[in-house]
């Protein structure tokens, strides 16, 4: 692998279309070649948790949870993948996640409240800074 | 051994295509020849692209109306 074909994404919203959005542009970025990895840190850690993963609202248009729902049943119309087939694509593809250890702290969330399963590593900001130095494409999502 | 596996991702969208042609060759060995078939149009352009990120060879497209059919072989090693 070349020096820089890497991609480093934080995802710091948890809201439905921005976790998507990630998780395509991860699985996207693995298949191309790259070396991925994506930091959930605040709002986004919340999505981390057990059965939490596509339960973010519509980061516009939610309306109470109507704008979601239509989103859904459109994504579902459209066939695409679902959010959790989605990380586990990732995962398997050798893709990294990384959950922020301090937002673990402040928000009280705990390791086993979270999808350990699937999460490489607990880390702060050094090794963010790291990985982005080291990356081509870098994304705060 | 060299073998030929083939990926059926008709009526997939974005970004099944090129994840599930990247599955396929991590699975692979050289010599192989990976045959992907489907229909998502922007995937015809992309996964070319993934082939040549990856160093791999593109042996051939072939349309047939609305579908492909893209043939990937995995490089002998020297």
């Amino acid at each position: 692998m070349a020096e820089g074909d890497k991609a480093t994404l934080i995802v710091h919203s948890g809201e439905f279309d921005k976790v998507y959005s990630a998780l395509i542009i991860g699985t996207g970025a693995l298949s191309m070649g790259m070396e991925v990895s994506i930091y959930f840190t605040f709002w986004g850690l919340e999505r981390l948790k057990k059965n939490e993963l596509d339960k973010g609202p519509l980061s516009r248009m939610n309306f109470f949870g109507l704008g979601k729902w239509m989103m859904k049943r459109k994504l579902k119309k459209t066939n695409v993948r679902e959010m959790d087939k989605l990380l586990e694509d990732f995962h398997e593809l050798g893709g990294k996640i990384l959950a922020c250890d301090m937002t673990m702290d402040i928000m009280g969330v705990d390791k086993e409240d979270l999808r350990e399963e699937v999460i490489t590593d607990y880390c702060a900001v050094g090794t963010y800074i790291k990985e982005a130095k080291e990356s081509d494409v870098t994304l705060f999502i | 051994m060299t073998k030929c596996s083939k990926i059926d991702v008709l009526g997939e969208t974005c970004p099944v295509p090129l994840v599930e042609t990247r599955k396929a060759v991590r699975k692979s060995s050289p010599g192989d020849i990976i045959e992907v078939i489907g229909n998502h149009p922007e995937s015809k352009e992309e996964i070319p692209m993934a082939v040549d990120e990856l160093g791999l060879e593109l042996l051939d497209i072939e349309e047939e109306g609305d579908q492909w059919k893209i043939r990937i072989k995995i490089p002998e090693e020297d």
